[in-house]
């Protein structure tokens, strides 16, 4: 048998419901008939039904199936995913959607996530798969929408509330741009094992793979080896990637920092970066108890405190940052204020200040 | 046999109580016949106790002929937990939009429990399908069944990362050029660059249909495509007042959120100056079924969004404001042409794009790819007055 290559992905168009394939690119509007549950009418009069559902993300081959087989038995077989892990049937007849709701509520699976919902948690391997991660990010998923999921199932939101978890600095899923994001640091240069490196490590290799060159060789105990010049290490694990030896890994120090603000879209405002609230909160498995009462905090204070269709960062423009520390309860500390590269555009230039008496 | 009797994992076990779905418990699915998963878990449990990881990188491992497409992965107690000493994720390219027939899901599901550990993510951050865990041994058999199928391996690595987009026209009214199809045919025809690493670093595409951006484009990738209109938002002035009537308070929630200042109802009549709509999609997002963006499509393209690693985290600019719905995937195919030759050339290793362009200036990089500077490129012309003027521009 020849050895098949570079074929690519299958073509999107075996998968289509037909009546997708029949109305592609002729939609007219949609409306929402229920959290989760979308329906799309086409210029033909047509309807598809759309039905959405949380899932862990991390999923056996069991559950797989499982979802085959509702969609076998509702949506004719079709269904799709979501670029925030939500999966969707597509279903033609309207019918199907109350039984289908009903099943995927008995199988564990929250129907929501629509609208001025808090969406599923856009998230990354941690503890699960990767050796840079300075916390899991599965359990602090589960640990959190456990407490948020009433905010899942209904759109009882100002507006979209967008959340993100990533493991470490490198930051995999757009946790940088989410209206609350939370992210895992370590907060010290790697531990050397001097004895072992050596044998373990490349020395050049090692010292290459430094992105702000804080490695230098060195000679300890007559052994040819590296040390860090702590003030420019970033702890962002690249040299722990390339050598076992430089153990970043720190259950002390590592911990979580939690970001908001921030947003993807340009409706109304334009797309902006998560801006740091808690600059360091401690890695508790398995339910991550402080995370998980700052997230809900700050939700809290956003659904009393902001308009109707304001993002977590529009709110926060508008009433100004120390409403929002005063609000949250959340202190103001040293490093909320930037240091790095052109800092200073950060630095309140003006006197416009909403002081109170 | 004691041995047979899984390790007791308090701690996780305890994520499989409350209403959101346990990934513990997909794990313990797994691993009823499983060895891989049954250590997963155990070594996961560790990790919950020490509070810390226990992978590591490793030496090379991949199938035969590709650079990409596999993440090596080893544990650092492989005695204790021996049947995940080697746990390697393949990326599998998911299909545009990522649809599915439930056969097609049995198929993956099949050829995973075959070859690995019977995980998956749907989908990892990329857009892959993520199959998580195999001995080395079982890359070269799975990546042949998953061939055989139809299914090919994504990008990783300083590659051409796995092309991804919105569900687009196949379901949302909003998009302004078929995105599925331009994910589909640029993932097809840079095959090469995605499964043999050619760059300096890694180099991501990904496309929206509108300004929504629900593939987060602008945020995490290279080149962001973003679908955009040029004439007037389409108006249904019966169905604005449906949504006034059903209670929607339009001079609240939707002239006064407007960017551009330029809606006003009268209580009767809503009217949308267009010159000066930033085409944000709020107005239409609120009131779907009376307003859509324009006939006059198109898409706009932003170049060099990165997460913080290295210099810190940028969202992608704008290159090219507009290109017709008709001319977006040559003119992609060319931009990308020229943009790799210029990384090719002044990139430095591990340098992305974003980086670079921020180190040269995006005058250069202009220069260097042959495009004219255009006032819709920036927020604001520059405010500091140290400008170092060509050659040709002085006598
Ligand atoms: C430049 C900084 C980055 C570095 C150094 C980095 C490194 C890594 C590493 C080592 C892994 C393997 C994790 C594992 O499976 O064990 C990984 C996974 C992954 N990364 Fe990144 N990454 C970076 C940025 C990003 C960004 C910005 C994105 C997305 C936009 C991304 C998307 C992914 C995806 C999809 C995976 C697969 C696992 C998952 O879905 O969580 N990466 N990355
Ligand atoms: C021995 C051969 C190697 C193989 C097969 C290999 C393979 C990989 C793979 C598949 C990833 C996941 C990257 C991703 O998709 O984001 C990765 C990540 C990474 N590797 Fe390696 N690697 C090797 C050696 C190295 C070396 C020599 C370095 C540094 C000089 C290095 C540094 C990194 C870093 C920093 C990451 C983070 C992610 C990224 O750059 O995209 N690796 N490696
Ligand atoms: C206020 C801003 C936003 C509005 C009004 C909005 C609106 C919508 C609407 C109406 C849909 C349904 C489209 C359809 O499938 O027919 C949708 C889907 C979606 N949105 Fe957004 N969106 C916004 C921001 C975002 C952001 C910031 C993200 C992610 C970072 C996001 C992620 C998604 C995802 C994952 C879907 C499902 C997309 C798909 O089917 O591929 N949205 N959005
Ligand atoms: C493009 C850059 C700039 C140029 C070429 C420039 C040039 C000048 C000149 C020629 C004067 C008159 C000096 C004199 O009276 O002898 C002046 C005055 C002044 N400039 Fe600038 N300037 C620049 C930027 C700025 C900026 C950014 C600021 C403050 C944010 C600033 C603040 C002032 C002030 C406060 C005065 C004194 C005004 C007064 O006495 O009424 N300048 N500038
Ligand atoms: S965010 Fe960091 S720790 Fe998490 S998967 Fe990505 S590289 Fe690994
Ligand atoms: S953690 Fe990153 S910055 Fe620190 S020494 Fe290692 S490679 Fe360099
Ligand atoms: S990006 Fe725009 S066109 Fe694409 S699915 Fe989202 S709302 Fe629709
Ligand atoms: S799309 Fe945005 S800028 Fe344009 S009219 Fe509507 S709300 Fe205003």
């Amino acid at each position: 048998m020849t050895r098949i290559t570079d074929i690519g992905p299958p073509h999107y168009e075996k998968f289509l419901h037909p009546l997708i394939k029949r109305n592609y690119g002729h939609w007219l509007y949609h409306e929402t008939l229920a959290p989760g549950v979308l329906c799309h009418v086409a210029e033909s009069g047509e309807r598809i039904y759309t039905v959405r559902a949380g899932s862990p993300r991390l999923l056996s081959v069991s559950t797989i199936r499982r979802f085959a087989d509702l969609a076998d038995q509702y949506s004719g077989g079709y269904l799709r995913f979501t670029s925030r892990h939500n999966i969707e049937f597509l279903l033609d007849n309207p019918a199907n959607i109350e039984p289908l709701k009903r099943a995927l509520n008995e199988a564990g699976f929250p129907v929501g996530g629509t609208n001025n919902s808090i969406s599923n948690v856009v998230h990354t391997q941690g503890w699960i798969h990767c050796h840079s991660a300075a916390t899991d990010a599965s359990g602090i998923v589960k640990a959190l929408m456990d407490r948020l999921h009433p905010h899942f199932t209904r759109e009882d939101l100002p507006a979209k509330l967008r959340v993100a978890v990533a493991c470490c600095v490198n930051m995999c899923g757009a946790v940088h741009c989410s209206d609350i994001a939370i992210l895992g640091i370590h907060r010290k240069p790697p531990q050397i094992r001097h004895d072992t490196l050596r044998k373990a490590c490349e020395i050049p290799t090692l010292i290459a793979s430094c992105p702000t060159g804080a490695i230098r060789p060195a000679v300890v105990d007559g052994k040819r080896t590296v040390d860090v010049i702590e003030e420019q290490c970033m702890y962002c694990s690249n040299c722990f990637t390339v050598c076992a030896a430089m153990q970043m890994n720190d259950p002390e120090n590592d911990g979580l920092s939690i970001w908001v603000g921030g947003k993807v879209s340009n409706a109304r405002s334009e797309p902006k970066f998560s801006k740091l609230a808690i600059p360091f909160l401690p890695n508790n498995p398995p339910r991550w108890p402080e995370v998980v009462s700052a997230v809900a905090n700050i939700v809290d204070v956003y659904a009393r405190h902001a308009r109707r269709f304001e993002r977590l960062g529009e709110w926060t423009e508008r009433v100004g940052w120390p409403r929002f520390f005063e609000l949250t309860g959340i202190p103001f500390t040293r490093y909320h204020i930037d240091d790095f590269r052109y800092a200073g555009l950060s630095y309140a230039r003006s006197t416009h200040m909403r002081l109170r008496p | 046999m004691p041995e047979d009797q899984p390790k007791p994992t308090p701690l996780l076990d305890e994520l499989e109580t409350g209403p959101w779905p346990s990934f513990v418990t997909e794990i313990k699915r797994a691993a009823e016949n499983n060895p891989a998963s049954a250590d997963l878990l155990g070594l996961l449990e560790r990790s919950y106790q020490d509070r810390k990881g226990h992978w590591k990188h490793g030496g090379i491992v991949g199938v035969r002929g590709y650079g990409s497409g596999v993440i090596g992965r080893y544990n650092d107690i492989p005695d204790e937990f021996p049947n995940v000493a080697q746990f390697h994720t393949l990326r599998v390219n998911h299909p545009s939009g990522w649809f599915y027939t439930s056969d097609a899901l049995r198929t993956l599901a099949d050829i995973w429990e075959r070859h690995g550990s019977g995980l998956t993510n749907l989908h990892g951050a990329t857009g892959d399908i993520i199959l998580l865990g195999a001995r080395t041994d079982q890359l070269e058999a799975t990546f042949q069944d998953l061939t055989a199928a139809g299914f090919d391996l994504g990008g990783s690595g300083s590659a051409m990362r796995t092309p991804s987009c919105c569900v687009g026209q196949a379901r949302c009214e909003w998009a302004c050029f078929d995105t599925m199809k331009f994910c589909n045919n640029l993932t097809q025809a840079y095959q090469d660059e995605m499964h043999r690493p050619p760059f300096p670093y890694k180099f991501k595409v990904k496309a929206s249909g509108c300004p929504n951006d629900c593939v987060a484009a602008i945020a995490r990738a290279d080149l962001s495509i973003i679908g955009i209109w040029k004439d007037d938002i389409r108006q249904d002035d019966a169905a604005v007042a449906e949504y006034a009537a059903a209670g929607l308070d339009i001079a609240r929630d939707v002239c006064a959120r407007c960017p551009g200042q330029c809606m006003e109802w009268t209580g009767a009549h809503l009217t949308i100056d267009n010159r000066d709509c930033k085409r944000c999609m709020h107005c239409i997002n609120v009131m779907p079924k009376a307003l859509r963006p324009g006939v006059e499509r198109g898409a706009a393209i932003l170049i060099g969004a990165k997460a913080p690693i290295v210099q810190g985290a940028l969202l992608s600019s704008v290159l090219v404001p507009f290109v017709p719905e008709a001319e977006i995937e040559a003119t992609v195919r060319e931009l990308l042409a020229r943009i790799w030759e210029f990384w090719d050339e002044y990139g430095k290793n591990r340098e992305r794009i974003g980086e670079l362009i921020q180190r040269v200036g995006m005058a250069a990089f202009l220069d260097g790819i042959g495009l004219e500077p255009r006032p819709e490129m920036v927020a604001f012309p520059r405010d500091n007055p140290f400008v170092f003027f060509q050659k040709e521009d002085t006598k």
